[in-house]
């Protein structure tokens, strides 16, 4: 039978210590934040490596996610003889929940497991002893701009997301299905709110790019230097990531309404 | 920054210990590194080399004792004084942990661009330099995954010399070394050493190459300096655990076994 000490232990004492780690590694990678040209350099390029990189599997899944969205979406509501209406629902639940959802998650999948693991690895290789030892805060030159990076990168992504998912039904909609195409994008234009529709998905994104790359680099840096410890790495950011989102969407989607 | 050059003690650890977890690493260790000279600090596996190259770069403190670097206590410093110190220190690791993701340029360049106002122009000349020390201004925009094992030490050692620090450290930089690297690495150490005059400590297992480049060595085992004086000296040592060291024999003051109870008892426990 399980020891319930180590039971509870598992399940609630260690997440909140872990919890409580990650916070403090925040805090101090917040606190030691500098400015330069190198710094804004290296974000630059960050923003590349997780963000540009990034648009192949968005731009394919948004295509498919927004095909499949219709598809069902058509199917019920034209048997209530609402079907002028899946713009509008396609539209709404997409800006809304699924994009900014869909496109973290991707995103923790893509980039997030690749910043675990580089910053394993160089915690593995002593690249970030060397740092230190050169006098090179590796917060700073490492974690701060990989932090950013996703803030930038997340919305940009959502937006993709956005247009090639709405993409995806319009060809269904319109080219398969037959639907008028100025009453698919009049009905939608007239459900939206620009502000807090869309902009309200956009926010989302940043508060998910932030949670997102602070797990990723908390599980780098906190990974054991082997190449077990960071294949664990990488598998935790990629839980961790996927309950974050979808607990925060839900805590944000409370007050957004 | 310390004045290591003016110092005839460039380096000082008094009565340090150390432990990690329960184990004690060091006890009581004391140790010091003549100002100008080469000195190889040498040991077997797990004696706590590295370490005490950890301590003299303040990564590690000790749990008590004291370190010096010329006249500055590394083991007091806070986070701004240890950067200043480390500005005076180049560390040659063990692998060379040049960043990968930057050509062999940028990786020299970085503490330049780093703690210098230098103008990008001036930063080149310097790196071709380094990298000609080193003998691979050739390999300048190569990238650390197209050289080989004894390359990516070169370059670091040309990155750990970037700022013409006071000291530089070399933890382990011949292992899995081949004869020609080996050859190169040896010169460098020694030249580099000369023509900066600067002090060199250099952490190694080998044995035979000592004579070739230190002009000071010690020998470290069960967290105590066991040895010290010339490679000269430590050759013609009748101490047992300067001969099992040197002579290379795997059981001696350094037991070949790791403490365990007998093997009888052991192996009756099994059949119980």
């Amino acid at each position: 039978m399980a020891d319930p000490q180590n039971l509870n232990n598992r399940l609630f004492a260690e997440p909140i210590r872990e919890f409580g780690r990650a916070g403090l590694f925040l805090l101090t990678a917040i606190s030691r934040m500098r400015f330069g040209l190198l710094q804004w350099g290296e974000l630059l390029r960050q923003v590349y490596f997780v963000g540009v990189r990034s648009l192949v599997i968005i731009v394919i899944c948004g295509f498919f996610v927004g095909l499949v969205l219709t598809l069902q979406t058509y199917d019920t509501l034209t048997r209530f003889g609402a079907g002028d209406a899946v713009s509008t629902v396609l539209a709404l639940s997409l800006f809304r929940e699924l994009a900014p959802v869909l496109t973290a998650i991707l995103f923790a999948g893509r980039a997030g497991t690749s910043v675990t693991a580089e910053i394993g690895l160089m915690k593995a290789t002593e690249q970030l002893d060397a740092l230190d030892l050169m006098a090179i805060d590796p917060l700073e030159r490492i974690v701060q701009p990989r932090l950013l990076a996703g803030l930038i990168a997340v919305p940009a992504l959502i937006m993709v997301f956005n247009v090639t998912a709405l993409l995806g039904g319009v060809f269904f909609a319109v080219y398969l299905m037959g639907g008028d195409p100025i009453t698919f994008w009049g009905n939608m234009q007239a459900s939206v709110e620009l502000g807090k529709d869309f902009g309200g998905g956009l926010l989302k994104g940043v508060v998910f790019g932030f949670l997102v790359s602070w797990l990723a680099v908390y599980f780098g840096w906190s990974a054991r230097p082997t190449s077990e410890g960071v294949a664990l790495a990488t598998t935790q950011t990629v839980i961790a990531s996927a309950i974050a989102v979808l607990l925060i969407d839900f805590v944000l989607s409370a007050f957004m309404l | 920054m310390p004045d290591t050059r003016a110092a005839e003690v460039a380096i000082r650890l008094c009565d340090v210990s150390l432990k990690r977890g329960d184990r004690p690493v060091l006890e009581g260790f004391s140790l010091q590194i003549p100002a100008g000279k080469v000195t190889a600090v040498m040991g077997p596996s797990g004696c706590g080399k590295t370490t005490v190259l950890k301590l003299i770069t303040g990564q590690l403190r000790p749990d008590a004792g004291e370190v010096w670097v010329g006249d500055i206590r590394v083991d007091r410093l806070g986070g701004g004084e240890l950067s200043g110190l480390r500005r005076n220190i180049g560390v040659l690791l063990q692998n060379g942990a040049l960043f990968t993701d930057l050509t062999c340029f940028d990786n020299v360049a970085l503490p330049l661009r780093e703690h210098t106002a230098l103008p990008e122009t001036l930063i080149r000349r310097l790196v071709l330099l380094k990298l000609q020390t080193v003998g691979l201004r050739g390999a300048a925009q190569m990238y650390p995954r197209e050289l080989s094992g004894g390359m990516i030490r070169r370059v670091a050692m040309a990155r750990a010399m970037a700022l013409d620090p006071g000291v530089i450290l070399y933890d382990e930089p011949f292992a899995g070394l081949d004869p020609i690297s080996l050859g190169a690495s040896l010169r460098l150490i020694r030249e580099v050493n000369r023509a900066l005059g600067i002090t060199s400590v250099v952490i190694t297992h080998d044995v035979a190459e000592v004579p070739q480049f230190a002009d000071y060595c010690c020998i470290i085992a069960d967290g105590h300096v066991v040895a010290t004086g010339t490679p000269e000296q430590l050759h013609d040592s009748d101490q047992e655990v300067v001969l099992q060291f040197v002579g290379g024999l795997p059981d001696g003051p350094v037991p070949f076994h790791f403490p365990a109870p007998s093997l009888a008892e052991d192996l009756l426990a099994m059949d119980a």
